[in-house]
């Protein structure tokens, strides 16, 4: 194995970006902060894809599989001899494959955002916003330890954070992002007690060591957590779910789904790093990462995890046929697909053929980050020649913009699940993986790809068919170069990633998993999503009265769908009406007037107490006289009877 | 008729020091006040004396006291008149009851 | 090293300060010393760790002097990690006090003279180890927080200024009373107020409870032991922005070391048995602190309740006897100081400008004074629990020292504390977002200037402080180690 302590550079690169930035940016003139954004990030992906190259190529084999390799591990703070947070890298085919994934899709929204924010405000900002977040990804996807994980976890939130609310200005962006931020906290804590439980039932928060102990029945630790606590759950079952909580609010699964929709106030480019391809896998990633300890010590807790995705999965794309801000569609979509990828892993077993659904989960990951985020750059573009996120403001654009309208199609075609493209492949996959475990959750997820067809042509077809939206062309046509490049590429990955022999590198237990294509059985997903090509076209295609009709047909669902089914409005009652009203307010009462009142109940009395034997002190020289007198004569009296 | 003796004397003295204390008390008059508080000076002398006279005949202590008593009493009618003077010149007025001044 | 120089440094500044011939010389010369100050305890660390890692254990440079010899009073001075780490925090704090009061004007060489006081206060308490000239330097640190108060304060600051003081010198006869009883308690009636003697006694475990529930509420009183915290809001909110930062970033730390040092190391008895009741009120105390601040609308509400919240940590911390635990309090003790102290010169800056502490008059700040904006987010995001700055060190130490008592009683109140950290993120983000996100709320808020160099100067002091104990925390947590293992092994310790 050669040196790979160079390892550390991928992520600092861009931390190194950030802090130049952050400090020097505003001295740097036009978009050099810009370009040495991109170079820092350019030479990480570059040493992401070498180190990539060599791990699956080379050194990074070991008895027909991959190796598990740590090559950098450094104690950051050390609480017991046991527990100690160190930061280190972690190399393995999953996180090989998520460092390649962060650093290309991020040096693609540096290059768009040089065409894409030109001349825009505050841009040393965004880009030392952008390093700090490939920064916090970086690390989070290399950790080696549970609790380095957490601290990169809350650095991706605080990026996301502060890039969501990078138009300050707007209100909108403002509460978008204390929402991102807060309902992913508010899910942080599960994951922080749930390492807190997992550090204390295997003694350590190493991963290895994590999965050693807590997976091998022999170990100590392995039948300390086994035993039944609290509602008769298992130790390690607390601590596993707990931390699903924290991957649910990261990877915006219901019910903790709200902040993804909100977070497209954010700019666009980011939207597509962040909110598309990167951060929101991040849970998906987690219960991957953990995923020998899920599937071996409580398999019944995976039922849950197919449970929610499945559910999410079906959700959102129930609630993306409606919407009409497309970046909204878009994140919809996004929570829908990461619903697949999530139960995907919940149908899957540890090890062996079983273990297809892991791989199909990560195969999907791997190709929607490519297609997702090219479709978000592409509405980008979009977004950028009509200054607008509405669907109404749109169409006819495929003159236009004919690049971006191309890769938008290519992008559509592999979300939907089309042969040849990426997302067919993967899809496959994860819907084989399904029918193997479990026929219900196969046909949720069948009649979730084919809305997902549906409601990505309806995008399409509004966006770039039809007739012209309701502001006029004035000018805008496609970005610049720095935009369409990062398209194209984007797109041929699209086209082309599905071919990618995804078994032999990354499977759960990093033994390569022989995996076929069923002809016979990709006919009903592929037929499913011809067919919901073919009523977006039927009714987008043209401009026609059918949709309003229906919309109008169904009535009270249409409505509760387009308001994505009250969800946001029950937070916003809990958070109103039970925290505010209901805790906050009461105890700001009580300290206010009974335990300052006290205080002060305390004082007023002494001072009354002091009104009271002030009268004593009246300055009358008689009556001090009269008491002195009584005074010495009792005093007198009592001493005789003493003594 | 008996000599009068011991008990005669310690009468006076504590009459004395009563109708002393009683002024003390009750009078408003500043001047008068002083009055009655020599009033329980000179008790308290004729309790020295006549203890020195019955009891202690050979010593003189009794004696030194009681001019020592009339000295310092003559010293603090002094200053208590001053006091009273300025009294008066700040209140106009030398009623006991004016100077309450002294609770603050 | 001669801890001397800890205490002459202050003292000269002191005597400088009030003898420079001209009122605006003050604060030259309160900056030069606390400056000096600054250097010395910079001196103390590098000279503690050199001790430390050549093998030297327990409290290093000790110095004594007999002060009070017929009652054995001594001069004991001394320090272990715990103290140096205070020390340093000390000394941050006062060079940012100094500087962000730099257009004080009014009395100006008392005020420098004042806030020199208190650091010397402060100083002398922790390097004490003597408990008699402890409690005298804790006397030394209150009255020029009362005055500060009183005479630069702004609204009910009589009010605020009485409370403080009768509080605190309530908290102050407890604690006398404690230290005397605990004199009476000498075995052989050999008296000593010396602790290292002290530590060695055998005191039976029901004095060691009664006398550390004396000494414990007093120096709870200081760090805000729920329910004696009500002097926190009133007194930080009128106090002038320096004397906001000296309370919350030195006063309250000198209730968590008292805590630590004088009742907890003292008292390992009385410790165990009381370990519990302080968990549950320091749980109470954090998540109550944590919802009244949500209710509030004034900056300095805001901030002084959440130090009731963070303080509350501290003393969670001290409860949990474990030594994660108790080294995860002094460390929350550091980064609460740097933090809250930021916090509050902050907001002292966005006061002096827009002449308003209220949430709903403001807005959108960011745009006119960009620096100070940063400085607030920091200030936040720490007090949030932002890995990488601070808070995030000192609360999982906590809440993993927590954690490991491993009983159902301390994990539950590990996951009902850590629950503060939603609401933490709630509260600071509102404020954040109101005051220097959104739209512009006031047409004159455009206008207003960014920091001046002093401003800058002092918050750069402070950021360092809590960037270092955010980024690279293990030095900290190795400075604070091995004095917290003592005195967690002396619980442990039948």
């Amino acid at each position: 194995m050669p040196d790979t302590t160079y390892l550390y550079l991928i992520p600092f690169l861009p931390l190194a970006g950030f802090a130049c930035l952050g400090l020097f940016g505003r001295r740097f003139p036009g978009q050099t902060s810009g370009w040495l954004a991109t170079a820092c990030i350019a030479v990480s992906a570059a040493m992401a894809l070498s180190t990539a190259f060599g791990y699956f190529s080379d050194w990074g084999r070991e008895g027909g599989g991959y190796a598990s390799l740590q090559p950098i591990d450094v104690p950051w703070l050390v609480f017991t001899e046991e527990l100690a947070i160190h930061l280190g890298v972690l190399l393995d085919p999953i996180s090989v494959m998520m460092i390649c994934i962060v650093t290309f899709v991020s040096l693609m929204v540096h290059v768009y955002s040089l065409g894409y924010l030109k001349g825009a405000d505050r841009l040393p900002t965004y880009f030392a916003f952008l390093g700090l977040f490939t920064f916090s990804m970086l690390g989070l996807v290399m950790s080696s330890n549970l609790f380095q994980m957490y601290i990169c976890w809350e650095l991706v939130g605080v990026s996301s954070f502060l890039l969501i609310g990078f138009y300050f200005s707007s209100p909108a962006a403002v509460a978008a992002s204390k929402k991102a931020f807060i309902v992913t906290r508010f899910a942080d804590l599960g994951f922080l007690i749930g390492i807190l439980i997992l550090g204390e039932g295997a003694d350590s928060y190493d991963f290895l060591t994590i999965i050693e102990r807590l997976t091998a029945t022999m170990d100590p630790n392995y039948a300390a957590v086994m035993a039944p606590t609290f509602l008769g759950f298992s130790v390690i079952g607390w601590g596993l779910g707990l931390v699903f909580i924290g991957g649910m609010g990261k990877s915006a699964m219901f019910p903790l789904h709200i902040w993804l929709p909100d977070a497209m106030e954010g700019p666009t480019p980011v939207s597509a790093l962040i909110h598309a391809a990167t951060m929101v896998v991040a849970g998906v990633f987690l219960v991957a990462r953990l995923f020998p300890v899920y599937a071996v010590s409580v398999p019944e807790l995976l039922s849950w995890v197919t449970l929610i995705g499945v559910f999410s999965a079906l959700f959102a794309a129930v609630i993306a046929c409606t919407q009409t801000d497309i970046k909204r569609v878009l994140a919809y979509s996004t929570m829908s697909q990461i619903g697949f990828m999530m139960f995907a892993l919940g149908v899957s077993g540890y090890g062996g053929e079983a273990g297809l659904g892991y791989m199909a989960s990560q195969f999907h990951l791997f190709t929607h980050a490519l297609f997702k985020a090219l479709l978000f750059l592409c509405a980008g573009a979009v977004i950028h020649a009509v200054h607008s996120n509405e669907l109404k403001d749109m169409g006819g654009l495929r003159h236009r913009l004919p690049v971006t309208h191309a890769c938008f199609l290519i992008a559509c075609l592999a979300i939907a699940g089309l042969p040849p493209l990426a997302g067919f492949f993967s899809k496959e996959e994860i819907l084989l993986a399904a029918y193997q475990r479990n026929h219900t959750v196969f046909y949720l997820a069948l009649a979730t790809s084919g809305l997902t067809a549906f409601y990505m042509f309806r995008l399409y077809f509004n966006i770039f068919w039809g007739q012209g939206g309701a502001t006029g062309h004035h000018g805008h046509g496609e970005g610049g170069g720095f935009m369409m490049v990062p398209l194209v590429i984007l797109s041929m990955g699209a086209i082309g990633a599905g071919f990618v022999p995804f078994g032999q590198f990354v499977t759960s237990d990093r033994l390569p998993l022989e995996t076929h294509l069923h002809l016979g059985f990709s006919i009903a997903p592929v037929a499913l999503g011809l067919a919901g090509i073919g009523l977006a076209a039927l009714l987008y295609r043209k401009p026609s009265p059918l949709p309003g009709q229906i919309a109008s047909r169904l009535g009270a669902v249409y409505e509760t769908v387009y308001d994505r089914f009250y969800v946001d409005e029950l937070y916003q009652f809990v958070t109103k009406q039970v925290v505010f009203r209901c805790i906050g307010a009461p105890a700001a009462w009580v300290d206010r007037h009974v335990v300052n009142g006290l205080v002060d109940f305390t004082g007023n009395t002494a001072l009354k107490l002091s009104e009271t034997v002030k009268g004593l002190q009246s300055g009358r020289v008689q009556q001090y006289a009269l008491v002195f007198l009584c005074g010495l004569l009792l005093l007198g009296l009592l001493l005789m009877y003493i003594f | 008729m008996t000599e009068p003796g011991l008990p005669h004397l310690l009468f006076i003295g504590a009459a004395l020091f009563f109708i002393g204390v009683f002024g003390f008390l009750t009078r408003r008059n500043l001047i008068t006040m002083l009055m009655s508080v020599e009033l329980v000076l000179n008790s308290v002398c004729i309790n020295f004396v006549a203890f020195n006279r019955y009891l202690w005949q050979e010593r003189l202590d009794g004696v030194f006291i009681t001019i020592f008593i009339i000295a310092i009493a003559a010293a603090e009618a002094a200053v208590a008149i001053a006091i009273i003077i300025h009294l008066y010149r700040s209140h106009r007025t030398i009623d006991v009851g004016a100077a309450e001044d002294m609770k603050h | 090293m001669n801890l001397t120089a800890i205490l002459a440094i202050p003292t000269l500044t002191l005597l400088a300060v009030l003898l420079v011939p001209r009122a605006r010389q003050a604060r030259w010369a309160a900056l030069a010393g606390a400056v000096a100050q600054l250097a010395a305890s910079l001196w103390l660390l590098v000279h503690f760790r050199e001790a430390r890692s050549s093998g030297d254990s327990g409290f290093l440079f000790q110095w004594q002097h007999a002060w009070y010899a017929d009652w054995n009073i001594q001069f004991h001075l001394g320090v272990d990690g715990i103290s140096v780490a205070m020390i340093l925090l000390t000394a941050l704090v006062v060079v940012a006090g100094v500087l962000v009061s730099w257009e004080e004007e009014r009395m100006s060489k008392t005020f420098f003279g004042l806030l020199t006081l208190l650091g010397l206060g402060a100083y002398g308490f922790f390097c004490s180890l003597d408990l008699f000239a402890m409690f005298f330097f804790l006397e030394v640190a209150v009255v020029p927080k009362f005055l500060l108060i009183a005479l630069w304060g702004s609204g009910r600051k009589e009010y605020s200024a009485n409370k403080l003081a009768i509080m605190l010198m309530g908290a102050s006869v407890a604690i006398l009373m404690g230290i005397i009883a605990l004199m009476y308690s000498a075995p052989g009636g050999q008296w000593s107020f010396d602790m290292l003697h002290i530590a060695g006694w055998e005191i039976p475990a029901d004095t060691q409870t009664t006398i550390f529930a004396l000494i414990f509420i007093g120096f709870g009183v200081f760090t805000a032991l729920f329910p004696f915290h009500t002097w926190v809001p009133d007194g930080h909110s009128s106090a002038p922005t320096a004397g906001s930062m000296f309370l919350a970033g030195i006063s309250m730390k000198l209730g968590g070391y008292g805590c630590l040092r004088a009742a907890v190391w003292l008292l390992p008895k009385g410790a165990v048995a009381y370990g519990d009741t302080i968990v549950v009120l320091s749980v109470v105390a954090i998540l109550y602190g944590a919802f009244v601040t949500l209710m509030q609308t004034d900056l300095k509400y805001i901030n002084a309740y959440s130090s009731v919240s963070h303080c509350g940590f501290v003393l969670l911390g001290i409860g949990m006897l474990t030594k994660a635990a108790v080294a995860g309090a002094v460390l929350q003790m550091v980064s609460h100081g740097l933090m809250t102290a930021l916090f509050f010169a902050v907001i002292g800056m966005v006061y002096a400008r827009t002449h308003t502490r209220q949430v709903s008059e403001m807005g959108g700040l960011m745009r006119a004074m960009p620096f100070i904006a940063v400085l607030m987010f920091l200030a936040g995001l720490s007090s949030l629990g932002l890995p990488g700055l601070s808070g995030f060190v000192a609360e999982m130490s906590i809440f993993v020292g927590g954690w490991e008592r491993g009983t159902n009683f301390h994990q539950a109140a590990t996951m009902l504390a850590a629950m503060s950290i939603v609401v933490t993120a709630v509260y600071v983000l509102r404020a954040i977002g109101a005051t220097m996100m959104g739209p512009l709320r006031q047409e004159a808020h455009s206008s207003l200037t960014d920091a001046a160099w002093y401003e800058r100067v002092a918050a750069l002091v402070l950021t360092a402080g809590m960037l270092a104990m955010g980024l690279a925390p293990e030095w900290l947590n190795e400075l604070v180690g091995p004095d917290a293992a003592a005195i967690a092994d002396r619980l442990a310790a039948p």
